[in-house]
């Protein structure tokens, strides 16, 4: 039986500010549940700490909010240990590249097949508005006491850097081509990040709505606006690695580090890159196990009437005198 | 004809003296001799100190002790700190060659303990060098045994014309085991045979241990007489098997169904997971083969959050790890602690605070374990006292865990970790494997994770259980496992968690919660691996007709007041017996009990407690000669 967008919802209220750009998210993700049609205890949706943190209560699946920094680490926990399941990892640009900017690297290097989204939107809301990793340097959002001192983090940038193999991002008010995102984000064989941009109407006066959607630039006699998103995908860009060879991955990989640094007046949304050459991380783990996808942990048998069936005779044998 | 007999070889790190050790071990165990060797080593990859000592015994032993009756050195550094240990009517076989070298010679002796060496052999009028040194044994009645370990090789580089042998230093401690052997009046063969199965997948090199091992057995037996020592006395145990203090809950893992092991690594625990990834592929009766998924994570933070969602998954998941690592692990505790998820931590605990003493031994984590993370929430900290002990011990954890659905914090420590002994082959037969209210089906629906239930513990769904969704949060929530922040279902949750130690305190067998070993007017108390040393002080006394009692205690939180207080109730002295400074389980016997403790015996040197030390200590309280803190130094 087809489960319908409403069956992905939860009725737990929810408490974010009003014109918040996490709403476009949670609708993209129930979206492309219902659009892939998975059954709902087949998906797990692990989230961080801050209003991003919430997210898994929204969604009629599993459920796991987890601590500030740290969700990579349990999704990838749950992800090694059944593999059948539909993991989707989701928090903060401060949970992700700050507190857990040492997981999202090594994340990318494992490769293990989940998605990972982030809601960027340059500040920590459920502190009250400081400046996060992905924050300009030199910028005051309205309620820092005095302009950012740091550097910002390019999480597109150090996504491709740390081996994850489909790096994309969307924006929170593009509902439709965010679903798309997630969609492919999910059926990536690999791990796959998205940055969502996603404006915070209550602590971000700089990253609003209006200006994504480019209204300070609009030419007034044109009568048109010309918004700062655009989409890769219409640019005839081509994120894929074709072929196992240096020169065609690090093509690819260096074209996506070029559009993460486009910022200001054109940000680029859509696939950046993606690499299905890189072997995830179950078939690296079945080079050892062979049968590890058939028989993962989670379902392994190891008892029989409270008894145990692991047979570790040869082990004691070779440590019998 | 003595017995019992420790043997002791050192050497810098890197020069073979683990497996120097190993072969030592394996030999004697195959003969059917009682081992127990424990490693002493320093935070270095090669060139410091390290050391083995290996006692064996035709009775069982559970330690080591003060004195040494054997001793083996092919550098400077172990005759300047061990040739004291060695006792009278024992002896030393050392390497001709380093006879004129001088303390400052020996760059890796540290001032403390270099300035300790020369005002000692200044007492003794003796000249700052190994010939100092070893004089001042010779006085003492020990039979100094000199060998060119150099010339032992050229020699048999003439007899088998092959010249590259000359060089081979690293041969050093295979001559040092077998002139050992030799002095001893062991047989050859078993040494041989232990050679041939340790290289078994590299004959070259197992050809030439072997004409290095012959060599210097014969010649030994042909210039040295035997010590005093009964060799040949004892027979072989059937099953009786020699194993390393990480396999014990390594084994354990495997036997009861920890199938995820995440871990980072860190001394002295990385071995049990390294041991782990190594026999990775199980074999399982009647079905097709199991494994053990070990990763290596980015930190210990890392390994505490993946090792929680492997569990949600309902794999039996764990992790292990010492201090610095479980102290990272904190956070998480609590998360899994308001979660219920049923975890076990196996932490092999060091030398304390911050770094410490990264590789030495210390038991200072016990009121961490227990109070580690912030707010209140439930948890079991279980010790065990012996490598044997640890493998059933590992199945229990996991079964606690499994049904007071709560993290377990396994405590073990660097003495066992590093420990080598003789026991009972294992036998998984023994363990159970109890999943609590781990559903395979839901049957009540809708399902909520933490339903009220009258014992406080809710049937567990699982990730990809279906119609068993859940949610879980480190915020307070509701039974659905949503975040609710109403004052009344904050009290139903916190009673419903933390009612959970009167039920851990009823169902847990009492002989798995305290091991009484005999009461006296004087009674020990200790917990983790003090017990092999308490026991043979103990059995020190017997020998002379003086009774003290022993309580281990093993669950050590929730703290088995009730039961304690009444195993203690006709005990008159009260002595605690701990590797820290604070008397930690003293700490607890006073918030529990109400009781002072009256004695401590105390050891934080680093290095584990000997029985020998412990009984001089309890014969000094015995005569009331006693400090109330009785502070242990014995060892390099």
């Amino acid at each position: 039986m087809a489960l319908k967008l409403s069956d992905y919802k939860t009725e737990v209220h929810n408490d974010w500010c009003p014109g918040c750009g996490d709403f476009g998210i949670v609708n993209a993700i129930q979206m492309a549940l219902a659009e892939m049609n998975i059954p709902r205890h087949k998906a797990a949706i692990f989230s961080g700490i801050g209003c991003s943190g919430k997210t898994s209560h929204f969604i009629h699946t599993f459920g796991i909010h987890t601590l500030h920094g740290r969700v990579l680490t349990f999704a990838q926990g749950a992800a090694i240990s059944n593999p059948e399941m539909t993991i989707v990892a989701a928090g903060g640009d401060g949970d992700g590249l700050g507190i857990g900017a040492g997981h999202f690297v090594a994340a990318g290097r494992r490769n293990i097949n989940m998605t990972y989204i982030i809601f960027n939107n340059g500040v920590y809301g459920l502190t009250k508005g400081q400046a996060s990793p992905t924050l300009r340097l030199g910028e005051k959002t309205k309620s820092l006491p005095s302009p950012n001192t740091n550097y910002n983090v390019n999480p597109i940038g150090l996504a491709v850097a740390s081996g994850f193999t489909f790096v994309a991002r969307g924006y929170s008010y593009d509902v439709r081509h965010l679903k798309d995102l997630i969609i492919a984000a999910i059926k990536h064989k690999g791990l796959s990040f998205l940055d969502v941009l996603q404006p915070c109407p209550t602590y971000n006066d700089i990253n609003t709505r209006d200006w994504y959607a480019g209204t300070d630039i609009t030419d007034e006699s044109a009568k048109e606006t010309h918004s700062r998103i655009y989409k890769l995908e219409d640019t005839g860009y081509d994120p894929i690695v074709h072929y196992e060879e240096e020169s065609e991955i690090n093509e690819k990989l260096s074209q996506a580090l070029i559009k993460s640094l486009e910022w200001g007046t054109k940000i680029p949304t859509g696939i950046f890159y993606k690499n299905e050459i890189i072997t995830p991380y179950a078939e690296r783990l079945m080079d050892k196990i062979p049968n590890y996808l058939e028989n993962p942990p989670a379902k392994q048998k190891i008892s029989s009437n409270g008894k145990p069936i692991t047979d570790v005779s040869k082990i004691l044998d070779s440590l019998q005198v | 004809m003595n017995t019992d007999l420790t043997w002791l070889i050192g050497g810098p790190q890197g020069s073979g003296v683990e497996s120097g050790a190993n072969i030592f071990s394996k030999v004697c165990a195959g003969i059917g001799y009682q081992v127990f060797g424990k490693r002493e080593f320093y935070s270095n990859i090669k060139g410091e100190h390290s050391y083995f000592a290996v006692r064996i015994s035709d009775k069982k032993i559970h330690s080591n002790v003060n004195d040494v009756h054997l001793m083996v050195a092919f550098d400077g550094e172990t005759i300047f700190r061990h040739a004291d240990e060695v006792v009278e009517g024992g002896a030393i076989i050392y390497d001709s060659d380093l006879e004129e070298t001088k303390i400052d010679e020996v760059h890796t002796l540290d001032i403390y303990f270099k300035s300790r060496l020369e005002k000692y052999l200044e007492s003794k009028n003796k000249e700052f060098s190994i010939k100092g040194i070893l004089e001042t044994a010779k006085e003492r009645g020990v039979t100094l045994l000199p060998v060119s370990f150099r010339e032992i090789l050229s020699k048999l580089a003439e007899d088998t014309n092959n010249p590259k042998l000359k060089g081979m230093i690293r041969m050093f401690n295979v001559i040092g085991v077998s002139l050992s052997l030799g002095i001893l009046g062991l047989d050859s063969k078993p040494l041989l045979d232990s050679i041939e199965s340790i290289f078994s997948k590299k004959p070259k090199v197992a050809e030439i241990n072997k004409q290095v091992a012959n060599y210097a057995y014969n010649y030994a037996t042909a210039k040295f007489d035997k010590i005093n020592f009964s060799p040949n006395s004892v027979s072989k145990e059937p099953n009786t098997i020699l194993v390393q203090g990480h396999q014990g809950t390594a084994i354990g893992k495997m036997v009861c169904g920890c199938r995820f092991q995440p871990y980072y690594p860190i001394t002295p625990a990385s071995d049990e997971s390294v041991y782990l990834e190594s026999n990775e592929i199980l074999n399982v009766k009647e079905d097709r083969p199991g494994s053990t998924v070990v990763v290596q994570t980015e930190d210990e933070i890392s390994a505490i959050g993946m090792m929680i969602g492997g569990a949600l998954t309902g794999t039996r998941s764990s992790t292990c790890t010492s201090g610095p690592g479980f102290s990272l692990m904190a956070e998480a505790l609590g998360w899994a602690g308001i979660n219920e998820v049923p975890v076990v931590i196996t932490n092999y605990q060091r030398s304390g605070p911050s770094t410490g003493l990264p590789t030495r031994h210390g038991q200072d984590d016990l009121l961490f374990a227990i109070n580690a993370g912030h707010g209140e929430f439930p948890r079991i900290v279980y010790a065990s006292g012996a490598i044997e002990e640890s493998f059933y011990d590992t199945g229990k954890c996991f079964n606690f865990a499994d049904i007071f659905q709560v993290p377990v914090i396994h405590l073990l420590d660097k003495f066992i970790a590093s420990s080598v002994i003789t026991c009972k082959r294992f036998d998984p037969e023994k363990v159970t494997i109890d999943r609590g209210k781990l559903l395979d089906k839901i049957k009540q629906k809708p399902y909520k994770r933490f339903e009220q239930t009258s014992d406080g513990i809710s049937p567990r769904s699982k990730l990809g259980l279906e119609d068993g969704i859940f949610w879980n949060t480190g915020d307070e929530s509701d039974e659905y496992g949503h975040i609710s922040e109403d004052p009344y279902m904050r009290i139903q949750m916190m009673d419903k968690r933390l009612s959970r130690f009167d039920l851990i305190l009823n169902q847990i067998p009492k002989e798995d919660q305290v091991v009484s070993f005999g009461m006296a007017d004087h009674c020990i108390i200790s917990w983790g691996s003090t017990k092999g040393p308490i026991l043979d002080a103990i059995d020190m006394l017997k020998k002379e007709n003086i009774n003290v009692g022993f309580i281990q205690i093993k669950l050590l939180h929730p703290f088995p007041t009730e039961y304690v207080k009444s195993l203690l109730k006709d005990v008159k002295t009260i002595i605690d017996v701990e590797a820290n400074h604070t008397g930690q389980l003293g700490i607890l016997f006073k918030q529990n009990l109400g009781r002072d403790v009256d004695y401590f015996i105390l050891k934080y040197t680093g290095r584990s407690m000997t029985s020998t030390e412990i009984y001089d200590s309890l014969k000094k309280i015995l005569g009331n000669k006693a400090k109330k803190r009785e502070i242990l130094t014995h060892g390099a």
